[in-house]
């Protein structure tokens, strides 16, 4: 077309020249003359024409050939350069073009081909960095994970980035959550007394005890290094000493108590005796009632003694020291940490159930140290363990065949001071002596009892299966996000930097006007975009009055199962704790928070948060449906609908939704939550909405 | 025939006590204050019982008891008498041979009853 136009327009320029060119020799020829010009070119017109359409012609060829060469191969190379740029970055130009063009292409080419190198080259790095980093961070949270020892990460601000499964147990669940503040459980002024220390550089690791709830905990804090800004963060390791202060204060105890009823007894005996012997002259039934009194108190004192005597388990020292090991476990330990030594070791095969309480290095140590003196004093080269078991200890014996040991040679080794030590934190014994197969050693070692020393948990509060969900116990991004909870207003903060709790109740009813109360919350938080399905609130209310048959029939909560539960006092500052500095939500959220505003002055709480309504947020997205029911939108969304009509499995379900809800929101152009409320405000249904949804 | 006793302990206070109910008892006895000379006194007054404390200077009660069981001294009755109470110490005492492993304070009257149980006397 653009070809056509500049033939056309070549063809009418040439017309005007020729036209220009023939006004100009008609001009110049005589007026006598005009006559023959005219006759020779009416003669010679075809000749004339000829000629102009030859010119014409010919240029139009030079033109088309300019166009096709040149100019199309230049747009195109434009075209194919801005796709190298974006879509399709092994895209090169077409080479095949006039030797100007070529080599302009192969210079564009060579241009992008190193772009390219370079760009995979970086790209390729970047895949490696996170690979490492995603692989570092699975191992740290599987290492966390398994670990016994309550660990927390937190920012140095006392939000949380990462807890075990340990601590969650310790603490409970109200207090350990992704993001959620330490203060809870350790005291404000306590932290920032720990890190003064640590950045005044006067101590690399410090420890505090306090308590919590009816535990007390040691709380061993050390530093992350951070950037020039100061820490990254600090690690709490956590010991939980209650069981350790029970026993000693038990200790405590029958010694004060023994003190102060020896001292009575004592008291007494001495006054009955001294009258004995300051009083010869006193007669037989006077002395006889003295004597009675005597071997009263002694009997006394007799049966104090018995109670002050510590019971086996007590014997043990600081249990944080002693784990319980198989029989079995420690033999081959042992053998294994004297294999090469100038001794040669076997164990008895043993019974798999023989479990002990021990302090399993030192025990191996012990025997260690034990079988290397006896090869090195008395040439012993060849020993056997061997484990029998009796009431509550069992006899862990190094045998070997040959002469028994000297007793005084024995009482001098168990003499040692660290044997001596070792002895009795176990509350042990050590012997030599011989029988049929030959000499021994015999060590006595505590049996485990029946029950599992392992800490005991408070209560079941996970769902089946919630190691599954390990990586949920961290989210190092919240290194980032360190002003989740900061006083910041709420309004203009990003919608996906907020942290939320979205829940549910169970009601006898509709009306909390006329007596319809709550029997059921549950609730689950959302941090950084992600459902924390192993933080969840799920508690059953006493309503303290009848459940009515048709709400029996929609969450088939019974009298009988409310029976014995907390009422809505004491579980409202328990979920207001759970949902602390976080943002609310719920599904037609103006109906939950109805019931439980009309109990915030009883229970003494107040939820100052803002509000947030997935009915509403669905509005604002869907504004063409009519339909905004849970189940509605759960549908549009692509969220499968399940366990619906508990409390915790509606919240779960309102969970998901609102996640996908707020990527919506924002496509919008809704980025923060200030943003959002104001559309919610607008959108059409706002107006059958209860006044809190505007807070 | 009169059993002998013999009352190993270091203080004086209960050997007292001992020496009284054993005598009273009918049985000749012999004192001795340690390890060593508990040792001496088996071999030169030949007891058919030992009262023995464990916790002595110098040579204490368990080695005792090991001492005089690997020298043959099977048919002698031990009684190990201790301020401490402690389940393995038990087991220690009995593994080493004493036939009895009384912990202090005790009745003396089940004492005596004991001794002559072991004795085999009424």
């Amino acid at each position: 077309m653009r070809l056509a136009l500049a033939v056309a327009g070549l063809a009418a320029y040439l017309l005007v020249a020729l036209f220009v060119i023939g006004v100009g020799v008609w001009s110049g020829v005589a007026e006598t003359d005009h006559v023959v010009l005219g006759r020779v070119l009416a003669e010679r017109a075809g000749w004339l024409i000829i000629g102009g359409l030859l010119l014409i012609g010919g240029l139009a060829l030079l033109l088309a050939r300019l166009f096709s060469s040149y100019l199309v191969p230049l747009r195109r190379m434009a075209a194919d350069t801005r796709l190298m740029t974006s879509a399709n970055r092994a895209h090169r130009l077409d080479v095949r073009t006039p030797p100007e063009l070529a080599a302009l292409a192969a210079a564009v080419n060579e241009v992008a081909d190193r772009s390219q190198t370079g760009e995979e080259e970086v790209a390729a790095r970047v895949a490696q960095a996170r690979a490492e980093l995603a692989q570092e961070r699975n191992r740290l949270a599987a290492l966390m994970a398994e670990l016994t020892v309550p660990i927390l990460v937190c920012t140095v601000d006392g939000r949380i980035l990462l807890y075990n499964q340990a601590a969650r147990d310790l603490l409970s669940e109200a207090h350990v959550g992704l993001g959620r503040s330490i203060f809870g459980v350790l005291d404000r002024s306590a932290f920032t007394h720990l890190l003064d220390r640590i950045s005044a550089g006067s101590a690399r690791s410090n420890a505090v005890t306090t308590s919590f709830r009816d535990r007390l905990l040691r709380v061993h804090t050390t530093p992350i290094e951070g950037s020039a800004a100061g820490l990254g963060g600090v690690v709490l390791t956590m010991e939980d000493l209650t069981r350790r202060a029970a026993a000693s204060e038990r200790r405590d105890a029958s010694l004060r108590a023994l003190t102060e009823q020896t001292r009575g007894a004592v008291a007494n005996i001495r006054a009955a005796v001294e009258t004995i012997l300051d009083y010869p002259d006193m007669d037989a039934e006077g002395q006889q009632q003295f004597a009675r009194i005597i071997r009263d108190e002694a009997e006394r004192l007799s049966a104090q003694v018995e109670l002050a005597t510590p019971r086996p388990e007590e014997a043990l020292g600081d249990p944080s020291l002693f784990e319980d090991v198989l029989a079995g476990d420690l033999l081959a330990a042992i053998e294994r940490r004297l294999t090469g030594s100038a001794v040669t070791v076997s164990a008895a095969p043993e019974a798999d159930d023989l479990w002990l309480t021990v302090d399993s290095f030192g025990v191996i140590r012990t025997v260690a140290d034990l079988v290397a003196w006896l090869g090195a004093n008395h040439g012993v080269t060849d020993a056997r363990l061997r484990v029998e078991a009796t009431d509550s200890y069992a006899g862990l014996d190094v045998c070997w065949p040959g002469a028994p040991l000297d007793p005084a040679a024995m009482g001098e080794w168990s003499g040692q001071p660290a044997v001596r030590e070792w002895l009795e934190r176990h509350g042990s014994e050590m012997w030599s002596g011989h029988d049929e197969g030959g000499a021994y050693v015999r060590l006595l070692l505590p049996r485990a009892a029946d029950v599992p020393t392992t800490p005991a948990r408070d209560h079941e509060i996970l769902p089946a299966g919630h190691r599954a969900e390990r990586p949920e116990f961290y989210d190092f991004d919240l290194f980032r996000a360190v002003d989740i909870q900061a006083s910041a207003e709420w309004g203009a903060r990003a919608l996906g930097d907020l942290a939320y709790t979205v829940f549910d109740t169970e009601t006898t009813g509709l009306a909390p006007d006329e007596g319809d109360e709550i029997i059921s919350i549950g609730a689950v938080r959302i941090v950084n975009r992600r459902v924390l399905r192993a933080e969840t609130y799920e508690q059953l209310v006493d309503p303290r009055r009848r459940i009515p048959a048709a709400s029996f029939a929609i969450h088939g909560i019974s009298g009988e199962m409310v029976r014995g539960q907390p009422t809505i006092d004491q579980v409202l500052p328990e979920f207001a704790r759970f949902a602390e500095d976080t943002v609310l939500v719920g599904h037609e959220v103006g109906f939950d928070m109805r019931f439980i505003a009309r109990k915030e002055r009883s229970a003494s709480v107040r939820f100052t948060q803002p509000l947030l309504d997935t009915r509403l947020m669905s509005a604002i997205v869907h504004p063409e449906h009519e339909r905004h029911s849970l189940e509605a939108i759960a549908e549009r969304l692509g969220v499968s609908v399940v366990g619906r009509h508990t409390a915790l499995g509606d919240a779960l379900l309102t969970a998901e939704v609102f996640v996908r809800l707020l990527g919506l929101l924002e496509a919008r152009g809704l980025r923060t939550l200030g943003e959002v409320r104001a559309a919610a405000a607008k959108a059409t249904i706002a107006t059958t909405s209860p006044p809190e949804l505007s807070r | 025939m009169t059993h002998k006793v013999l009352i190993v302990d270091d203080e004086p206070n209960i050997v007292t006590s001992l020496q009284f109910l054993m005598t009273r008892r009918g049985y000749l006895t012999q004192v001795a204050r340690d390890g060593e000379e508990a040792l001496a006194a088996v071999e030169s007054f030949r007891p058919d019982l030992l009262l023995l404390d464990v916790n002595m200077p110098k040579v204490d009660g368990y080695e005792v008891v090991q001492r005089l069981r690997d020298a043959g001294w099977r048919d002698l009755r031990i009684i190990m008498l201790t301020a401490k109470g402690r389940e393995t110490e038990v087991a220690k005492g009995m593994a080493l041979g004493a036939d009895l492993y009384v912990t202090k304070p005790f009745s003396t009257r089940e004492l005596v009853d004991q001794v002559a149980a072991l004795l085999g006397s009424p």
